[in-house]
């Protein structure tokens, strides 16, 4: 008998149609008679976004997964029958290799469920905390070795201490929601799935650290985690969970407004105040002067997010996942060129190639790199793929943590176009206070858009190298101490491709569009003229040349070829071919 | 609404994003009447709104295309998503067109990376898409502003007979 149905409606189930799929669902299951009565709830993620949308239907006799629904009436009467097609099987390699600690109950509860919440433990580790004395906390998360999530990876039990340590009545504590990686959702997903397990870990920080101020800094794009969290900070209020030792703390959701730089800790700082969010230079660090003066310290969605099991279960458990010097999990937004994107939690120490391969169902041979940490991380080489995933392994190789945006970079890209995309957005948001990330990162860029375009020199790779080595040291904050990472890396590890753009003038993925001809192989046309039609520039004569001094390499006439007949070659690589 | 209590420096930008959500943008004037709402200098106000992406200062079409440019899309494709859509709509990125119909951003991550290249129109997302999807969906909201824009016409000249008014 069907008990339940859950739709799971993150913000990766609603781009693929989720909200569709509800409607319809909750309209199928009224006209089917003996259904109505079922509750049809809202979920968040379970993290197999490449599934989506995702319908669970609970029986008294097990639950049932279905993948990509569609919002089609037969296919949703089908499925409230518990007919076997379209059953979900998330591939075997993950479900054995990944490690839900913190992502145990996402999509599997109502987000915003209290009740729901309690029902699975919730709660219960700040309960726990409220018996235990701030000093015990804190010493309790030290021993956990939790490193924050949020990239750079500093202690937070040592962090807690510092504020802890304050004498004041009006300390504050924040939770970094910024998220400003531009391939990463790993905190977004968290906190639609479960405000209320962030929650639970920020008042468990208040007790420890004494803050009575909280707030979240969201970033502006995340309407949804904005919603749940709000509903969630309510339902705390209301059942007075936000009372710690007898003073109700006061828990606030603050947006952003769109700038990378805020998800730095003074920047962010400066934002919350209502101003520019220019970061400023440490010392004083925050938690000697904060939020308007006050003593502040300030986390990541996910660090939080792992302090109620600590508390629960205790730091020793807690230390039994992960590494010696990155214990626990770690959750990774996977993309790019794999088959299975989506959200993952693994143990730290699997290998990138685990997670790539096994997980990410990414093709062998078919994989040149991952790019870990945004902007501030690094490219990582195939052969380097049996590196284990922690702190000090990545940064040896040039990369970071970061917060966890692991994107797959396919054997057909190009490593020179992925650094100057990385630097246009560090150059695009840098905020301009200091003049080696302001300008240091401008110079790169165009030099990099030189070699790009085809008029790069030796010289050019060089002082690439150069350049960013004094942005790094030069830079007031961590947005230019870590620009110049993706760069630097992908000169170490694709030094050739560099080489290959300036010395041949040729660009080995094809990519590049100032190193590319289109070339209309006339054995393969069969002259059905559908390339001159999609022509924005009319560059394809009526006998099929496409005069390339015209061309804007936009690759309108290769999509619409029937015939594979149109190809992008090397500069020049037409009249080879064509002679 | 008590009259006394001043307005926190902090609720600046929350303000702001008040503004923009029922204006679509935040015109000169709003940033004259914010200032004096929050004593302080314009160039204040303007400078926290030119900090931040978020805040624009041109209205937005009626409907506003998010062509995302995150990492995951780019590699997958969104350079060229951003030239077709160029094409098609005669305008580049950060521009509205002349008919204030469609306008036309790039931003970083939509966060439905698994559906790279995606974009977003008036907040609805279309995922996967390649030139023909990316086309036939412009050529679908032409169409309907096309047809809306008929019914529109002829409603409104019968309103005007109806109520005798002179255009
Ligand atoms: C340019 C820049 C952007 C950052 N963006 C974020 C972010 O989006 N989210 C985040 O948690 N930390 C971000 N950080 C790191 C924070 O400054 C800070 O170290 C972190 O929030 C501390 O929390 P944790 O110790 O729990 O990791 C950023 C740092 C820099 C320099
Ligand atoms: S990169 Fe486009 S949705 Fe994430």
């Amino acid at each position: 008998m069907v008990t339940r149905i859950k739709v799971g409606t993150a913000s990766c189930g609603i781009a693929a149609g989720a909200g569709e799929v509800l409607q319809l669902l909750r309209k199928t299951a009224e006209q089917h008679g003996t259904l109505s009565d079922v509750p049809i709830v809202e979920v968040g993620c379970i993290g197999h976004c490449y599934a989506e949308p995702l319908v669970e239907v609970e029986t008294d006799s097990g639950r049932y997964f279905y993948e990509k629904v569609e919002p089609k009436q037969d296919q949703l009467r089908r499925i409230l029958n518990l007919e076997e097609q379209g059953r979900f099987r998330p591939n075997e390699a993950r479900a054995q290799k990944e490690r839900t600690s913190i992502m145990a109950l996402a999509g599997r509860i109502e987000p915003t469920s209290l009740e729901e919440y309690r029902g699975h433990g919730g709660y219960e580790a700040l309960a726990a905390a409220h018996e235990m004395a701030p000093e015990k906390l804190v010493e309790e998360v030290k021993e956990s070795r939790l490193r924050g999530r949020g990239g750079g990876g500093f202690p937070t039990g040592l962090k807690w201490r510092f504020l802890a340590g304050k004498e004041s009545d009006n300390k504050v504590l924040i939770c970094n929601a910024d998220e400003g990686d531009p391939g990463a959702f790993m905190d977004r997903t968290l906190m639609e799935s479960l405000p209320h397990l962030v929650l639970e870990g920020m008042l468990i920080g208040a007790k420890a650290t004494g803050a009575r101020r909280l707030f979240i800094y969201c970033r502006a794009e995340y309407p949804r985690a904005v919603k749940n969290l709000n509903t969630a900070i309510e339902q705390i209020r209301a059942a007075e969970l936000n009372v710690i030792d007898g003073h109700a703390v006061d828990i606030r959701v603050k947006e952003g407004a769109g700038a990378f730089v805020c998800g730095e800790e003074t920047g962010l700082i400066h934002s919350l105040e209502g101003r520019r969010g220019t970061p400023r230079y440490r010392p004083p660090y925050p938690t000697d002067y904060g939020f308007h003066g006050a003593p502040t310290a300030i986390n990541n969605v996910e660090t939080f997010a792992n302090i109620p099991q600590i508390v629960r279960y205790g730091a020793s458990a807690f230390t039994k996942t992960g590494t010696e010097n990155s214990t626990g999990t770690k959750l990774f937004a996977l993309a790019g060129d794999l088959q299975y994107s989506g959200l993952v939690e693994v143990p730290m120490g699997l290998s990138i190639g685990e997670v790539v391969f096994d997980i990410g169902g990414a093709e062998r041979g078919g994989v040149k790199a991952v790019q870990i940490g945004g902007p501030s991380g690094g490219c990582i080489p195939a052969e380097h793929f049996d590196t284990p995933i922690d702190y000090d392994s990545l940064s040896s190789l040039g990369a970071i943590m970061g917060s966890g945006g692991l994107i797959v970079i396919g054997t057909n890209r190009c490593m020179v176009e992925t650094a100057r995309y990385f630097l246009e957005f560090t150059t695009r948001e840098s905020c301009g206070k200091c003049t080696f990330c302001r300008v240091g990162t401008k110079r790169m860029l165009e030099t990099l858009e030189r070699i790009t375009g085809g008029e790069g020199s030796a010289a050019d790779i060089e002082r690439l190298g150069d350049l960013g080595t004094k942005i790094k040291q030069g830079s007031l904050c961590g947005l230019g101490q870590t620009a110049p990472n993706p760069v630097l890396s992908t000169l170490r590890y694709f030094n050739d491709e560099y080489q290959s753009h300036v010395e041949e003038g040729f660009c080995p993925a094809l990519e590049c569009k100032a190193l590319v001809d289109i070339f209309i192989d006339p054995d393969q046309c069969n002259g059905c003229k559908l390339c001159i039609k999609a022509c924005p520039v009319n560059c394809i004569s009526e006998d099929f040349v496409v005069d390339n001094a015209v061309c804007t390499r936009c690759n309108s006439c290769i999509e619409v070829c029937r015939q594979n007949a149109i190809s992008r070659v090397a500069k020049g690589g037409a009249v080879r071919v064509a002679s | 609404m008590e009259q006394t209590a001043a307005v926190e420096r902090s609720d600046l930008i929350k303000t702001l994003q008040k503004e923009q959500e029922t204006e679509g943008y935040i015109s000169d004037e709003a940033i004259e009447r914010i200032a004096t709402e929050f004593d302080v200098p314009p160039v204040e106000v303007e400078g926290v709104v030119s900090f931040y992406t978020q805040f624009k200062r041109i209205p937005p079409g009626k409907y506003h295309i998010m062509v995302c440019d995150g990492t995951a899309c780019h590699i997958i494709g969104a350079p060229l998503i951003l030239t077709w859509l160029a094409d098609a709509l005669g305008i580049r990125d950060g521009e509205t067109d002349e008919n204030g119909l469609f306008s036309m951003e790039s931003v970083a991550c939509l966060g439905c990376c698994s559906l790279a290249p995606v974009i977003s129109i008036n907040g609805k997302v279309y995922g996967k898409l390649d030139r023909k999807k990316l086309l036939k969906t412009i050529r679908e909201y032409k169409k309907a502003e096309d047809s809306n824009g008929r019914s529109n016409q002829t409603q409104s000249k019968s309103t005007a007979e109806n109520t005798g008014a002179a255009e």
